[in-house]
């Protein structure tokens, strides 16, 4: 089959990147690998988020921001072609405090970055009392917490389908369960699976996850990027009990309550262990009392895809020009910009937003 | 209650004890599986979903499904994984939320 550009890896990166190329009327084959892949895409806590993301680089707070506002208009789109209601809420999010000396802390590096942003970050600080009348079911520890109104939350597996789904509907290849293990460059790229099948291409795309850590330097990249554990706790279906989600702690559409955030670094280990798992069931039932009845259902660990900043990677290879390189931490979030924006990069079009800051050029030693 | 209960215990027992589901007092097995003897005694609507408040009941009766859901002493919990005891204070769990939506 003929391909503009050849995707490798399937999950959320590379799909949001597919559905993109395919709206400017490229041919894609995504190749994705097979089911004993680490796969964040299936294991993330759903937030389109924006508090807190940048704070030392506000180009990726922008970025981050672009990609919020893009996003009901993309979920509308999505569903309206799929059939999919992607649940996505963009009321705001918190980020709690059990002191208010932290909490002011925090307050004056967003006051910092608000400034660099020309004002754009709009947030506001909810003492105890006003953050019990937002949620009336929150706990007495709590101190306050900063609402911030372009946060909000979605349902990442309905948003895996309905991309996979519409990539099809638009005459996407995509092929699962085939592992890449080799790419060389002749006329074409030549891309051989794990089966020994070769599939070509003019342009490809790595959008791996952490499969970039091994295939990424046959093509000249250095792919600094690192596995970190997150864990995720699943509650029974409960009434709704709060109004908004915070990094967490979040209530689905569907009643369960999802909690989460641990921050591991232990490798390429993607269990649970009982240490963390009542670490941050303690600290979610601090925030929300109530829930120490609820009875939990299912908890999985999942690893992050780290750049050694946490900001995304966005590079074309210096050696072997038409092979990309795309991984970042928050693909949920930059879901949108990345089929929104970043095809226009990935074609060399002059519409192309300036992704400069998030070349890998940043990590190399002067 | 429906006497036309489609459930029969296989190996019934004398020793019987008295639990109350909302309030109704029934007659039950003691130590037997409660999912199971609330079904034999006719009761099929266990609980409201919390959402949509839509009726449900035992489903695979094997801890799997969460269907059987009700609440014991302010907890849900799956009755297919409780067993009778004497003085069960049982209620359908989220009846609020079905009640809204009768
Ligand atoms: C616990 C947790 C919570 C998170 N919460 C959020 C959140 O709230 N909001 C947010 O924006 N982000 C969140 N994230 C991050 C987000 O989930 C990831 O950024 C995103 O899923 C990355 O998608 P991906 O497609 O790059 O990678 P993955 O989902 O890891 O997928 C990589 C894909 O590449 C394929 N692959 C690998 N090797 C090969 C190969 N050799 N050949 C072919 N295919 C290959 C795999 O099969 C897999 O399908 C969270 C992550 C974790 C772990
Ligand atoms: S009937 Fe399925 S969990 Fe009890």
């Amino acid at each position: 089959m003929e391909a503009d550009y050849a995707i490798i890896g399937g999950s959320i990166v590379g799909l949001s990147i597919a559905w993109g190329l395919l709206k400017r009327g490229r041919r894609v084959l995504v190749l994705d690998g097979d089911d004993g892949s680490f796969r964040a895409s299936r294991g993330n806590f759903g937030l389109v988020w924006v508090q807190g993301k940048g704070l030392k680089q506000p180009a990726y707070a922008r970025w981050t921001q672009k990609s919020a506002a893009a996003w009901a208009d993309f979920s509308a789109e999505l569903g309206e072609s799929t059939g999919y209601n992607l649940a996505l809420q963009q009321a705001g999010g918190y980020d709690f405090y059990f002191d208010e000396e932290s909490l002011e802390q925090r307050v004056a590096e967003f006051e910092t970055l608000k400034k660099e942003l020309g004002g754009d970050y709009p947030f506001e600080v909810l003492r105890h009392n006003e953050l019990k009348r937002e949620e009336p079911n929150i706990g007495p520890r709590v101190a306050g917490a900063i609402l911030h109104h372009q946060d909000g939350h979605l349902n990442p597996l309905r948003l895996l389908k309905s991309l996979a789904d519409d990539v099809r509907r638009m005459g996407g290849t995509v092929k699962c369960g085939v592992p890449v293990k080799r790419i060389s460059k002749r006329d074409l790229f030549e891309i051989e699976a794990e089966d020994g099948t070769i599939y070509a291409a003019p342009k490809f795309v790595l959008s791996a996850g952490l499969g970039a850590m091994d295939l990424g330097p046959q093509l000249g990249f250095s792919a600094p990027i690192r596995p970190q554990r997150g864990q995720v706790l699943i509650t029974e279906k409960l009434p709704k009990m709060m109004n908004r989600p915070s990094g967490i702690i979040r209530q689905v559409d569907e009643g369960s309550v999802q909690i989460g955030d641990s921050k591991e670094e232990v490798g390429l280990d993607d269990r649970v262990t009982l240490e963390t798992a009542s670490a941050i069931a303690a600290r979610a039932v601090a925030v929300y009392p109530d829930l120490a009845k609820a009875k939990l259902v299912r908890s999985w660990g999942a690893l992050r895809i780290m750049s050694p900043d946490g900001f995304p990677i966005y590079q074309e290879s210096s050696t072997t020009p038409g092979a990309f390189l795309v991984t970042c931490h928050s693909g949920i979030t930059l879901a949108a910009a990345h089929a929104r924006y970043l095809p226009a990069w990935l074609d060399g079009s002059d519409q192309a937003p300036n992704l400069e800051v998030f070349s890998e050029q940043r990590f190399a030693i002067s | 209650m429906n006497n036309a209960s489609p459930f029969h215990n296989i190996s019934p027992s004398d020793d019987l004890v008295t639990v109350t589901f909302d309030g109704i007092e029934y007659i039950l097995p003691d130590g037997a599986n409660l999912a199971a003897s609330l079904l034999e005694a006719g009761l099929r609507y266990f609980r409201n979903t919390p959402v949509s408040g839509a009726p449900r009941g035992p489903f695979c009766m094997m801890g799997a499904c969460y269907d059987c859901l009700v609440e014991i002493d302010g907890e849900t919990r799956q009755a297919c994984m409780t067993e009778v005891t004497s003085g069960l204070k049982i209620e359908r769990a989220h009846r609020d939320k079905g009640l809204e939506n009768d």
